[in-house]
């Protein structure tokens, strides 16, 4: 190799070193200032290092309260996500049936849809049938999302799964269940793990579908969007660390366990 | 085939399918239908089948539906030249880091999008640590400001959606067979020739799912725009959120969503067909 075409890759190396830079940027910022020994509302100028926040992380009632809804939702839907979308993502792989095409078209519509038009189409029927918005509403809606994505990702894995293995354990006398259990189950697990883990941070993360979905529940990401009018408070960025923090442990003990 | 087989698939798809039919295709025909209402948070709305919603809605707010397609098609022309080059290097010469820079690429996921969006605020904020130093050695004008300008907005729009791009290119250069570029080579194409009629050929399904997947949400945004942009920016969310909440006037924000899905929806089939590409649901799924 000549020089010239090694010089041109490490400029693209350092490149790509800036672009992280840049999208890393912002975070770092985000956990500097939970450490900053601010005294008014407004969380701008750096004015010293402090762990009180991190003392104080519960000290505002409502924020603690945001925090728990998102968590908890998040779990919920993630579940009844991977219930009712696991199935229906087998089914799309593996059974010819009737509606096929026009479940797939609506999956395709729910993935393609500005998250603006799915919040503001479930606020339109709530509002047509008079129904009370509020923590249920914010949960249907976001198992809703979530079972797209989920089947999306089982489909995608159940489609490379070799049929002969699920023949073999019929001929060796295995009735459904089993089969399902013994032979289906595990060959899927890493398609549903891989959705409910999408699930999970899309659900804690929304902001837009909840938005509208949400009533006077309040949940973290439409908390951090209020707070944003008179000055958002050092215990969201707290927050935030910690889950970054926990979101990054998890990512790579899962990473290493491949 | 015994009954219960062929009633397996139907049990398999009834629960899922059902819960989507009622919370999203069920909403979707609500939403249509009040778009043509008229009425009033007091009096309630009535069916009248009123195509001004339609009118009214677009010359009303006609410049903030231009200003959100025109700031979706910015960002998304910036993420593509800011994340085509990032996702040449790490599908061919990243090596064994690979898996390191695509997770470095997907931690700003693990922060709240509006928390990051906040932090943008506080990094651009005029007093702040980039522009206060600035300001106080006479670098730029005292007047200079980032926030509450458009450039703001289509900046928080590439930095939120960047990923989308990067992802969706780097899944189809991975894929792309290295023997042949090396049969490329050896057929004496220079670099630059390998290039545009082997590589970027091959990438176009990952550029189309990244321009979707960037549009999409970049247009329909206003997260971005409300808390970068200020009041004179404001993008077709903004509006829609704003009539919904603060005016309650139900029909029109119903008739500006329903345009809106219809725009986004249409531009993705024509370009789809367009490109000759397959379903983007074919491109992204691995």
């Amino acid at each position: 190799m000549t020089t010239r075409p090694t010089r041109r890759l490490s400029a693209l190396h350092l490149y790509t070193l800036l672009l992280t830079a840049w999208l890393i940027l912002p975070i770092a910022v985000m956990i500097l200032f939970g450490f900053n020994d601010v005294h008014g509302k407004q969380n701008f100028r750096w004015e010293g290092f402090t762990l009180k926040w991190y003392t104080h992380l519960l000290a505002k009632p409502d924020l603690t309260i945001a925090a728990i809804n998102s968590l908890t939702i998040a779990t919920l839907s993630t579940a009844m996500a991977t219930a009712l979308g696991t199935p229906l993502g087998l089914a799309l792989a593996r059974h010819k049936f009737r509606g096929r095409a026009t479940t797939t078209a609506v999956l395709f519509l729910i993935i393609a849809c500005p998250e603006l038009v799915l919040g503001a189409s479930l606020l339109s029927m709530f509002v047509t049938f008079n129904i009370p918005r509020g923590y249920p509403t914010i949960l249907a809606a976001h198992t809703m999302v979530s079972i797209a994505f989920m089947t999306t990702t089982v489909r995608a894995r159940a489609v490379t799964l070799d049929p002969s293995l699920e023949e073999a354990a019929e001929d060796l006398g295995a009735t459904p269940w089993p089969r399902f259990r013994l032979i289906t189950l595990p060959l899927v697990t890493p398609g549903i793990l891989a959705g409910a883990l999408l699930a999970f941070v899309l659900s804690i993360d929304d902001f837009v579908i909840t938005n509208f979905t949400s009533g006077t529940t309040i949940t973290l990401p439409l908390w951090i969007w209020a707070s944003t009018r008179t000055g958002t408070p050092p215990q969201v960025n707290v927050l935030g660390t910690l889950i970054f923090a926990a979101a990054t442990t998890l990512t790579l003990l899962t990473a290493r366990r491949k | 085939m015994p009954f219960s087989r062929r009633l397996a698939p139907y049990l398999l798809v009834l629960p899922g399918g059902l819960w989507l039919a009622v919370f999203f295709v069920v909403p979707v025909a609500m939403m249509a239908s009040l778009s043509l209402q008229t009425g009033n948070l007091i009096d309630g709305f009535r069916q009248t089948f009123h195509w001004q919603n339609y009118t009214d809605g677009l010359s009303t707010y006609g410049d903030a539906f231009v200003r959100s397609l025109w700031y979706g098609f910015l960002a998304t022309i910036l993420c593509l030249a800011l994340a085509y080059p990032a996702a040449y290097w790490i599908a061919f010469r990243a090596g064994p880091r690979k898996s390191t820079y695509l997770l470095l690429l997907l931690i700003p996921y693990f922060v709240s999008f509006v928390l990051r969006t906040v932090a943008w605020k506080l990094v651009l904020t005029d007093n702040g640590p980039v522009l206060g130093p600035l300001r106080d050695h006479g670098i730029v004008p005292s007047d200079f400001h980032v926030l509450d300008t458009g450039t703001a907005v289509i900046a928080g729009l590439t930095y939120t959606y960047l990923p989308f791009m990067v992802l969706p290119i780097y899944v189809a250069l991975e894929r792309l067979d290295p023997r042949l570029i090396e049969a490329a080579h050896d057929l004496h194409a220079g670099r630059a020739a390998t290039f545009a009629r082997v590589v970027l050929p091959l990438s176009l399904p990952g550029v189309f799912a990244g321009v979707v997947m960037t549009f999409v949400p970049a247009s329909s945004d206003y997260v971005n725009a409300e808390i970068l942009g200020g009041p004179r920016n404001t993008m077709i969310g903004n509006v829609i959120q704003a009539q919904y909440f603060d005016d309650g006037a139900y029909p029109v924000a119903s008739a500006l969503s329903f345009t809106l899905m219809a725009i986004l929806l249409a531009g993705i089939f024509l370009y789809a067909r367009a490109l000759g590409t397959r379903g983007i649901l074919d491109t992204t799924a691995p």
